[in-house]
């Protein structure tokens, strides 16, 4: 009982990683870069939910404006600082993503202070007890797997099946070729934006929910993780990020289970290091195709 | 005149490609640029697709200027490329990869996938595979019919031959011959001189970034000049 209260416990970790290492992986895909600042907007994220729901918001609304805020300041970020730079240097885009990373954490410090907050994880989901066989599961546990489940499958139909989903693999694959078929690029690549943010919308009311706090510098840590999920299981790679995701959220229960809590941030940086040195192209990954 | 293009001029950083090039392509003909490698005729079909943004010069495409043009409202016109390199998507199955080639299309693009299965009827055996697991004839054959999929005007095809065995390469030139009756404008670019001079209506040839010669692809194969750079002899 306990191991299979550990595994979901893993599962739900698990699955806000791998809504985060979505973000991550879709847009390395499609534009080649680590964008630094997706941990950022997360825990812009977590201020909307608690700036709504502390206004006295619906907590269906307030979510709604979560992910959609979260959308928004994705899709001007990328307008505004990482467009003009399409044609410069990797090394200068990443960068800038760093020095937007920057920017929007010293931004809600200087508005929110650089305190903790509380989040109002029970407005969003009731603090109430699901009883599964002879499992008793929170409610916060079932819904997290339950959605991510649900948004994972909803980005594959979407990806694999639909006219835009097409045209982003054909970008993220020959962003010159997909030009000549006549795909806007600006377009899918804002759209690849949007939906990663989204989904980090998601992840922020579902990590928030599981920490109930949040502070300026939530994103970083939530982030780099995120990352190391993308990269395990192959930076640019959709299964990858799910697959990728799932493995650390679980490397970090057992961790703790064993005893040894203090040690989970170690243990996912260390498994960041083993990836780059053994498979630097991750479990899923496809060999490095540069593009030309 | 379908496409004019007039003194264009191009430049990688601060390399220049193209130094003022001018010619035109006349509808319903096929017309050839030939030209050692380095000479800029890829740089020339990019530019014309929009791909690479020209630093001098005109194109005018059915009366039209779009020198500064989207590559999209291009393809929206009528101008479709079928890339040096193939430059299919590995990743997508052929009909996928057809699909993408019908990407602006509104209306219903079954009828032309048929023809596209018509001209090329192994790519209809592989049409549910993905594009990376295609031999290179099979890769070219995908890379024309997608272009096809917009149903273009003028179609732009960079180096067709490169790399395919004698068969294959007189399997691909049949079908330009084709595409063309049917009433396709083609813009051909080749290596194999011999065999685009005997293929095309009327031919350019270029060195370093300039169109030094031009006539009708008979012209050119008797011309001396081109007989001892370019057809061995
Ligand atoms: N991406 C590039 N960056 C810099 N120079 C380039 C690039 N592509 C082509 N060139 C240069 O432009 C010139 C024309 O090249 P290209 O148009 O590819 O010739 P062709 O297709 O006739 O072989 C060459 O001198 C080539 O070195
Ligand atoms: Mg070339």
């Amino acid at each position: 009982m306990l191991f299979l209260s550990q595994c979901i416990n893993g599962l739900q970790l698990g699955s806000i990683y791998a809504l985060v290492a979505l973000g991550y992986s879709m847009v390395y895909g499609i534009i080649r870069l680590l964008n630094f600042a997706h941990g950022d907007v997360i825990m812009i994220g977590a201020y909307i939910a608690l700036l709504t729901i502390g206004a006295g918001l619906h907590p269906a609304l307030a979510v709604g404006i979560t992910i959609l805020g979260c959308v928004l300041i994705s899709v001007l970020i990328e307008k505004v600082a990482y467009r003009p730079l399409r044609s410069a240097p990797r090394i200068s885009l990443l960068i800038t993503a760093i020095g937007v990373s920057l920017l929007l954490q010293n931004l809600v410090q200087l508005f929110f202070t650089a305190d903790s907050r509380a989040y109002p994880s029970t407005a969003i989901i009731p603090a109430r007890a699901i009883q599964l066989g002879g499992l008793s599961l929170s409610l916060s546990t079932v819904v997290t797997i339950l959605v991510s489940v649900g948004a994972m499958l909803g980005l594959h139909l979407l990806i694999q099946k639909t006219r835009m989903g097409k045209a982003m693999r054909a970008v993220s694959e020959d962003t010159g070729a997909a030009q000549l078929m006549g795909i806007d690029i600006n377009r899918v690549i804002s759209i690849t934006f949007a939906i990663g943010s989204a989904l980090a919308g998601v992840g922020s009311v579902l990590y928030c929910c599981r920490y109930s706090v949040a502070n300026p510098t939530m994103g970083s840590l939530l982030g780099l993780k995120a990352f190391v999920a993308a990269v395990l299981g192959g930076i640019g790679s959709i299964p990858g990020a799910v697959v990728g995701g799932f493995a650390i959220g679980f490397a970090e229960v057992l961790v703790t289970a064993l005893g040894f809590s203090a040690w989970t941030d170690a243990v996912v940086f260390a498994v960041l290091i083993v990836v780059l040195l053994v498979k630097p192209t991750g479990l899923l990954g496809r060999g490095v195709a540069e593009k030309v | 005149m379908m496409l004019e293009v007039r003194d264009l001029t191009v430049y990688y950083d601060n390399i220049r490609a193209l130094k003022g090039v001018s010619f035109s392509v006349e509808e319903g003909e096929i017309m050839t640029l030939i030209g050692a490698n380095g000479a800029g005729k890829t740089t020339t079909l990019i530019t014309l697709s929009g791909l690479k943004k020209a630093q001098s010069g005109s194109i005018r495409f059915l009366g039209k200027e779009i020198t500064k043009t989207t590559p999209q409202s291009r393809v929206a016109l009528g101008i479709s490329q079928s890339p040096e390199g193939r430059r299919v998507f590995p990743g997508l199955t052929v009909l996928e990869n057809l699909e993408m080639g019908a990407y602006l299309r509104k209306d219903d693009f079954a009828p032309d996938m048929e023809k596209v299965f018509r001209y090329f009827p192994r790519l209809r055996e592989r049409k549910k595979q993905s594009a990376g697991t295609l031999s290179g004839g099979e890769q070219q054959m995908l890379a024309m019919g997608r272009a096809l999929m917009s149903r273009p005007k003028l179609m732009l095809l960079d180096e067709p031959s490169m790399g395919l065995s004698p068969l294959l390469v007189a399997e691909i030139f049949e079908i330009i011959r084709r595409l063309n009756e049917s009433g396709t404008t083609i813009l051909l670019v080749e290596q194999n001189a011999a065999l685009a001079l005997k293929l095309c209506h009327r031919a350019a040839v270029m060195e370093t970034g300039r169109i030094v010669l031009a006539g009708t692809g008979e012209e050119l194969s008797r011309s001396p000049a081109v007989q001892k750079a370019y057809l061995g002899g």
